[in-house]
């Protein structure tokens, strides 16, 4: 019997894993490897056996897009948030004794305490590059591009995640107040979308935003503006086929959450002296909170990689790692530069994906 | 029927000057086409416990709801202290309520939950601490402070819903079926601690459930409600001796319900009573009443089993039926016997188990007598 279930759920995660393991494994080959004038167009690395390639194994490509640089920042916002995980709950004791604490409390208590954090890490780096000289090479960056694309996607994912949040959550909201009989046709309506393919919605948003597309057309119709506003091929662009794309996956676990909530809550709070907006924070918005954290994981971590949205609906100066990683494979055919760039993609979402992982643990609980 | 009472019982409802603290007037609330409450009026007073009892969809708790300020009346004004409390929303009405599911929140610990309602008020906030203690000691809660609410037995969470809903010392408690999700004897030991709770704060309770039992308990006075009206409103005894209606009687407790003709007055019947003509062979039932029937109206007669005597011979009383048992339920103190007196008419008599079960000297088929004085049950019109 236990035997028959570990082998029912060992099937499709062998699958999984070894379709996971082994294109990762060789684009994690391919990026050891050199550009070459060839078919496919690196230079073989294993030609020469195993051992052969681990001891010539060059770092060159990791080097070129400034890995080390993504590394160490990594590395000092992981480092910051544990200082600030371990050192928050004591600060917080030392200045309020008091098991009664208010909102402002808690943020002057978090201001320090962050403070205390960035002070700490500063002295960490300080030390470590007085003590290992030869860190200086390792966070120089060569070729400014990649950096700046993993930082330019990460504020589009940031900013993207929390517009998708502000217009998920009251239509989620609405949802789940929305009377009985109407809850299964509103929720069909937010998966409606995806009968369509994906790029036919985003190819469609080139024709609402284009100059002489149906927006511009409208406003100057209204009178609203005197000439086209120019919205394709700019990051405005972008955050609008984000936003739209990714909209139901934030609705729908957060609309799950407030689905699940008991109406009587918000009731008893009310009896107890709230109105409904304090009703709202003290009760709905705590309780539907691992809806909105899942809501928010499943929209940034494809974000950051997103490539087909920025390609379509940005211009030249919206550089999103997704988009340099495609260049990279398809125009420049540096096949090995390009693995490179996808494997420190994947090591950054590693952390995002995990604390999505504890997140629904803890809901679960 | 009528004793003398004892002196200084609590009865408000039977003093002209007394202030009720609730009053309904005129009352309707209307859902759509569907009328939840038709044109009701009653008056609470202060540090009543009060219950509302009638089945699902009688009202009771749109009558509550009402109270909470969670409904509005369709017509009609409910005053609470003299003042409409129509227009005041939930969160500034002096009332309180316990929720029938607790409501309690889950994401705060039990010492937050009943301090939740303080922290909303203007209270300062190092009277908070005391007061939230004095509600954990109250309700036996001191040791669960810290815990969660599902970290703790249905028992224990409905005495944080209690707490909760008493910390603001409201002039009004609504209690919403508050013992529905517990079992019995828990139940049992609940409605005395709430009994208690309700003397030692003061507060005016008011109760809605549909066990019988549980309102006849706690409360000082009942509302019968059937279909959106009140069928009778009166303390717990009267309820139950002299129901005004068919319906409340069998809605209360056991009964045995007779139809029957008011006969022509004559000699035998004594001053005060009608006999009434159930059958056209057998003997009239006498009873005592306060007011007069016109002869040949029909009416029905109501006794509680417990006040019908079994023998096997044949008694001296005012009222005697004879019949064959059909059927014994034995409850462990009390049996239950069932009699056929007439074809197709079963009256239902109790008896206490003076003796052990082995000692019984009824069993099935027996011929036994029925017999109860004439004030023993009540003559019923509607």
């Amino acid at each position: 019997m236990k035997l028959r279930r570990s082998f029912l759920i060992a099937v499709p995660y062998t699958w999984l894993l070894i379709f996971f393991l082994v294109p990762f494994g060789i684009v994690l080959k391919i990026s050891f490897s050199d550009i070459a004038l060839a078919i496919p167009p690196y230079t073989p690395t294993l030609k020469d056996g195993f051992w052969q390639m681990l001891s010539g194994l060059d770092l060159e490509n990791y080097a070129f897009i400034g890995a080390g640089a993504v590394f160490a920042l990594f590395a000092v916002v992981v480092i910051s948030i544990a200082m600030f995980q371990i050192v928050y709950p004591r600060v917080r004791r030392a200045l309020i004794p008091d098991a009664r604490y208010g909102v402002f409390d808690s943020a002057a208590a978090a201001l320090t305490t962050l403070a205390v954090a960035l002070v700490n890490v500063a002295l960490i780096v300080a030390v470590l590059g007085l003590l290992f000289p030869a860190l200086k090479a390792f966070v120089d960056i060569p070729d400014f591009l990649y950096f700046a694309a993993y930082l330019s996607s990460l504020k589009i994912a940031i900013i993207s995640t929390f517009l998708t949040l502000l217009i998920g959550y009251p239509i989620a909201y609405a949802m789940a107040r929305a009377a009985e009989h109407w809850r299964p046709t509103l929720l069909m309506l937010v998966i409606l979308p995806f009968w369509t393919s994906f790029l036919i919605r985003v190819y469609a948003w080139i024709g609402i935003l284009s100059t002489e597309g149906y927006l511009n057309q409208f406003l100057l119709g209204v009178g609203i503006i005197g000439e086209p506003l120019a919205i394709l091929n700019t990051p405005i662009a972008v955050y609008i086929g984000i936003v739209y794309t990714y909209l139901p996956f934030m609705v729908l676990p957060i609309y799950a959450a407030l689905d699940k909530m008991d109406d009587s809550l918000v009731e008893a709070a009310e009896d107890l002296g709230c109105t409904a907006l304090s009703a709202f924070w003290l009760v709905t918005a705590p309780l539907s909170k691992p809806g909105v954290i899942a809501g928010c994981f499943l929209v940034f971590i494809p974000t950051l990689g997103e490539f087909v949205i920025p390609s379509l609906l940005g211009g030249s100066n919206t550089v999103m790692i997704g988009k340099v990683l495609w260049e990279e494979f398809f125009n420049n055919r540096d096949w090995p530069v390009a693995s490179a760039v996808a494997v420190i993609l994947l090591l950054i979402l590693i952390i995002p994906i995990v604390l999505f992982q504890r997140n629904q643990q803890e809901a679960d609980q | 029927m009528a004793q003398p009472k004892p002196n200084k019982v609590f009865a408000p409802w039977d003093d002209p000057d007394a202030k009720p603290i609730i009053q309904f007037k005129n009352v309707t609330k209307r859902f759509g086409d569907f009328t939840a409450i038709d044109n009701l009026t009653l008056d609470i007073y202060p540090q009543e416990f009060f219950a509302l009892l009638g089945p699902s969809g009688c009202g009771k708790t749109t009558l509550m709801r009402m109270l909470g300020g969670f409904e509005t009346p369709t017509e009609g004004t409910i005053l609470l202290d003299g003042v409409d409390i129509g227009p005041v929303p939930p969160n500034e009405r002096p009332v309180n309520m316990m929720f029938q599911s607790y409501a309690l929140f889950p994401h705060l610990s039990v010492w937050d939950n009943i301090a939740f309602g303080l922290k909303r008020s203007n209270m300062p906030k190092d009277q908070i601490g005391e007061r939230v203690e004095r509600m954990l000691k109250l309700t036996q809660l001191g040791k669960f402070a810290k815990r969660k609410p599902h970290q703790i037995s249905g028992g224990q969470r409905q005495r944080v819903a209690l707490a909760r809903s008493l910390a603001k010392a409201p002039k009004l408690l609504l209690l919403d079926e508050p013992l529905g999700a517990l079992d019995k004897k828990l139940r049992n030991e609940t409605q005395f601690e709430l009994m208690d709770i309700q003397e030692t704060t003061g507060t005016t309770f008011v109760i809605v459930t549909h066990d019988q039992e549980e309102a006849m308990t706690v409360a000082s006075r009942v509302a019968v409600m059937v279909d959106g009206n009140l069928a009778q409103v009166a303390t717990p005894d009267q309820i139950y001796e002299a129901p005004s209606s068919t319906y409340v009687a069998d809605f209360i407790g056991d009964v045995n319900i007779i139809e029957g003709v008011v006969d022509l007055p004559d000699a035998e019947v004594p001053d005060g009573a009608v006999s009434i003509r159930w059958s056209p062979t057998e003997a009239p039932i006498i009873a005592m009443m306060d007011t007069a029937l016109p002869t040949a109206s029909a009416c029905h007669f109501a006794i509680r089993p417990e006040k019908v005597s079994i023998s096997t011979e044949k008694p001296e009383a005012k009222n005697v039926m004879s019949g064959k048992i059909l059927d014994i339920a034995y409850l462990g103190n009390i049996s239950t016997y069932h009699v056929e007196v007439a074809p197709g008419l079963i009256i239902k008599a109790q008896a206490t188990n003076v003796r052990r079960l082995s000692r019984r000297n009824l069993t099935w088929d027996d011929h036994v007598y029925l017999s109860w004085t004439d004030t023993a049950g009540v003559v019923l019109t509607e």
